[in-house]
C-alpha cells in the first residue's frame, strides 16, 4: 500500500485552475519530487498535501485511509516562506517545536542530522540562508515524522549551500522517511528523487522515475547549437529543432548530427554535445523553460 | 487543550517581548514620561494662586470687589456635584454659587482655601452676611493625582491592543502562523497563550511604572491593591479581547495599525483620561459609557483617590469581563491561521 495516494485534486482561485485533476502515489520510504516553474501549481499541491489548505475536489488517502487529526503528528513539513518568532536562539526554536509532539526526536540527534551544532546558541534572526534551512529542516523533523514535506527547500541558497543540503535530504532518507519534494532546480531532483511528477499549468503532464524519463524521451546525446550561429536562422539542418535559443538534434548518431551542421557551414566554436538532462524533457515537453513563469 | 503547548506558546511570546530592549524599554518608559510630564506641566509657578469656581454667572453686581482681586482665576462650573467635589479634592480653593441666595463652599482642610475664604470676606466687607457658608472637607487631589490612574489604564490599552492585535497580524503576514498551523498547536491553545503572554506583561509593566511613578510623586492610593489589580486586569482582558477581534483574520499590519487607532483614539479622548466629561455633550457622555477604557479608568481613579472597595466598582469589573468573553468567543470562532 503506498504511503500517499492523491485522487483528482482540484484546487481553484479567482481566475486561475492552480490544481486541475492531479493524482499520483508516494511509496513509502521514497523520494517524490513535484517539478515545474514558479505558477505551475506544485506548491498549491503540497499545501493541499500537507492539510495546509483544502482541495475543491479530490481526496488524499494516508496509509489508505483520509487523513484526521493525528495527521499533523506524524508530518514534518519545510515551507518555502515562512518565519520564525523573534528574538529566541536555535536551541529555543527547536524546543518550542518540539513541545507541540506528543513524541519528538532526541535533541542531540537533530543537532547531528542537521549539522546545528555551532549555531544552537546563536538567534535565529542571525542565520545565514543555508544556516536557516537547516534549522527548518531541522524543526520539520523534530516530530520524528514519517513523511516530510520539502517545498522549494534550497532556492535561493548558494551552489555550495544547496549541495550540503542534499547531503542532509540524503541523510534524511537513509533514516527510512519518506520525502515529498517540490524543486524547480533539476539537478535537485535528479540527485534526491527516486520519482518525479511533471506539473505544468495545474496538471501533472509527465510522471516515472528520471533516468527512465530521460531515455524514454530521448537519444543518448543533444547536440546544440546557438540559433546564431547558423547562417540562416529561418532554416535549420535536418534533424534539429529549437529550443529556446539553440537548435538541438537529440540523437544516437553524433557524426551525422555533426556532419549536417558543417553541410551548412554552420560556425562550430559554440558547439556543445550532452546528455539529456531533465530540463531538456520539460523544455520538450511543455516548450517552455522549468525557471519561466 | 494541552497545558504544555500553551505553556511553551507563552514562554516564546515573553521571551520576544522581554528581548526586545528597545520596545521592553518603551513600554515602561513611555507611560512614566507622562505621569511625570504631567506633574511637572502642572506645577508650574506661573499659574494662578487661587483658583474658585463659580456656578452661575459672575457680575459687577454679584461680587464686585472679589472679582477685581488679583491672582485669582475664577472657573465657570456647570455641575454642582461635582463642582462640590473639586473642592473636595483641593481642585479649586473655592465654590462660589451666585445663582440664588449667595453661598460658598471651601474645604476646611486647605489651607488655600482658608486664604481664597479670606479674600472672599475681605470683598464682601459691606455685607459679609448675605454670604452663606457651607464646609467641606477632604484631602488635596493635584491633577497629577487624578489623572494617574487614566495613564495606567490607557498603557493597559494600548499594551494590550497592540501586543495582542498588530503582532498576531505580523505573525500572520511573515508565516510565523502558517508554520505554528502545521503543528499539532490548535487555534483555541494558541489564544489563549496569547492573552495569558500579554496579562503577564501587562501586570508586570503596570506594576513597574506605579511603583516607579509612586516613589517620585506619591500620589495617593486610598483602595487597596487587590482591588485596583482586578479593575486592571479586567480591563486588560477586555482589550486583550479586542485586540484578537481586530487581528483574527486581516493580514496587513497597515490596516492592523488604522483599526487599533480607530478604536484607541476616541477611547483616549471620550474615556476621561485627560479630562472628566461631566458637563459634556450628552452623546459624548453616553458613547463613553460603551467604552470598556471608561469602565476602567472610572474604577481605578475612584479605588485610587476615593477609595473604593470591590463592591463599588463590582458593576465596571463584571462590564468589562463580560466586553471580554463576548469579545473572545467572536475572535475565536472568526480567527484564521492564513
Amino acid at each position: 500500500m503506498p504511503l500517499l495516494q492523491v485522487e483528482n485534486l482540484v484546487k481553484t482561485y479567482p481566475g486561475v485552475r492552480a490544481v486541475d485533476g492531479i493524482s499520483f502515489e508516494v511509496a513509502e520510504g521514497s523520494c517524490f519530487g513535484l517539478l515545474g516553474p514558479n505558477g505551475a501549481g506544485k506548491t498549491t499541491t503540497l499545501e493541499i498535501l500537507e492539510g495546509i489548505t483544502s482541495a475543491d475536489a479530490g481526496r488524499v488517502l494516508y496509509r489508505g485511509a483520509p487523513r484526521d487529526d493525528s495527521y499533523r503528528a506524524v508530518v514534518g513539513i519545510q515551507f518555502q516562506h515562512t518565519a520564525l518568532q523573534d528574538f529566541q536562539t536555535v536551541r529555543e526554536a527547536l524546543q518550542l517545536f518540539a513541545s507541540f509532539y506528543p513524541r519528538h526526536r532526541p535533541m542531540a540527534e537533530l543537532v547531528t542530522l542537521c549539522n546545528l551544532g555551532e549555531l544552537l546558541d546563536r538567534d535565529t534572526a542571525g542565520l545565514s540562508g543555508g544556516q536557516r534551512q537547516r534549522l527548518l529542516l531541522a524543526i520539520a523533523l523534530v516530530n520524528d515524522p514519517d513523511l516530510v514535506f520539502l517545498d522549494e527547500p534550497t532556492t535561493g541558497l548558494d551552489p555550495q549551500s544547496r549541495r550540503n543540503f542534499w547531503h542532509l535530504v540524503e541523510g534524511v532518507k537513509k533514516e527510512g522517511k519518506t520525502v515529498l519534494m517540490t524543486t524547480h532546480y533539476m539537478e535537485e531532483a535528479s540527485v534526491l528523487c527516486d520519482e518525479i511528477a511533471v506539473i505544468d499549468q495545474g496538471r501533472i503532464i509527465e510522471r516515472g522515475k528520471p533516468q527512465r524519463l530521460l531515455t524514454q524521451h530521448f537519444p543518448r546525446a543533444l547536440v546544440r547549437v546557438p540559433l546564431a550561429t547558423l547562417p540562416d536562422p529561418g532554416q535549420l539542418p535536418p534533424g534539429f529543432e529549437v529550443r529556446g535559443d539553440d537548435a538541438v538534434a537529440a540523437t544516437d548518431d553524433i557524426d551525422q548530427a555533426l556532419a549536417q551542421l558543417r553541410q551548412l557551414a554552420v560556425a562550430l566554436d559554440e558547439l556543445s554535445i550532452s546528455t539529456p538532462t531533465l530540463d531538456d524533457l520539460f523544455l520538450k515537453l511543455t516548450g517552455h523553460g522549468l525557471r519561466e513563469s | 487543550m494541552s497545558l504544555k503547548r500553551i505553556l511553551a506558546v507563552v514562554v516564546a511570546r515573553n521571551r520576544e517581548f522581554y528581548r526586545d530592549k528597545a520596545g521592553l524599554g518603551w513600554n515602561i518608559v513611555m507611560p512614566a514620561i507622562m505621569v511625570l510630564g504631567f506633574a511637572f506641566i502642572f506645577s508650574s509657578p506661573d499659574q494662578a494662586l487661587y483658583k474658585v469656581g463659580i456656578l452661575g454667572t459672575l457680575t459687577q453686581d454679584s461680587a464686585p470687589a472679589f472679582l477685581q482681586t488679583s491672582h485669582i482665576q475664577f472657573i465657570a462650573q456647570d455641575n454642582e456635584a461635582a463642582a462640590i467635589d473639586k473642592v473636595r479634592h483641593h481642585r479649586i480653593d473655592l465654590l462660589l454659587d451666585v445663582r440664588a441666595t449667595p453661598r460658598y463652599w471651601v474645604n476646611e482642610l486647605s489651607a488655600k482655601g482658608y486664604i481664597a475664604e479670606r479674600l472672599l470676606w475681605q470683598s464682601q466687607s459691606n455685607a459679609p452676611a448675605a454670604l452663606q457658608r457651607e464646609a467641606v472637607s477632604g484631602r488635596a487631589v493635584r491633577y497629577v493625582d487624578w489623572v494617574v490612574p487614566g495613564v495606567l489604564a490607557m498603557n493597559v490599552m494600548f499594551s494590550s491592543l497592540w501586543g495582542v492585535g498588530w503582532v498576531i497580524v505580523r505573525y500572520r503576514k511573515n508565516g510565523v502562523l502558517r508554520r505554528l498551523r502545521a503543528t499539532p498547536l490548535t487555534a483555541g491553545e494558541f489564544l489563549v497563550a496569547q492573552i495569558i503572554s500579554r496579562l503577564l506583561v501587562v501586570s508586570s509593566v503596570t506594576v513597574l511604572v506605579f511603583a516607579g511613578t509612586h516613589a517620585l510623586l506619591d500620589f495617593p492610593m486610598r483602595g487597596s491593591y487587590l482591588t485596583l489589580g482586578l479593575v486592571f486586569l479586567a480591563g486588560a482582558i477586555a482589550l486583550v479581547s479586542l485586540g484578537l477581534t481586530v487581528s483574527a483574520r486581516i493580514r496587513s499590519e497597515e490596516l492592523a495599525d488604522g483599526m487599533l487607532n480607530l478604536m484607541s483614539w476616541p477611547m483616549m479622548i471620550l474615556s476621561g483620561v485627560w479630562f472628566s466629561l461631566e458637563g459634556t455633550n450628552v452623546w459624548a457622555q453616553r458613547i463613553a459609557e460603551l467604552l470598556p477604557l471608561t469602565h476602567m479608568v472610572d474604577a481605578a481613579r475612584r479605588v485610587m483617590l476615593d477609595g473604593a472597595g470591590l463592591r463599588d466598582v463590582a458593576f465596571d469589573i463584571g462590564i468589562l469581563l463580560a466586553l471580554g468573553a463576548v469579545l473572545l468567543t467572536l475572535s475565536a470562532r472568526a480567527f484564521r491561521w492564513q
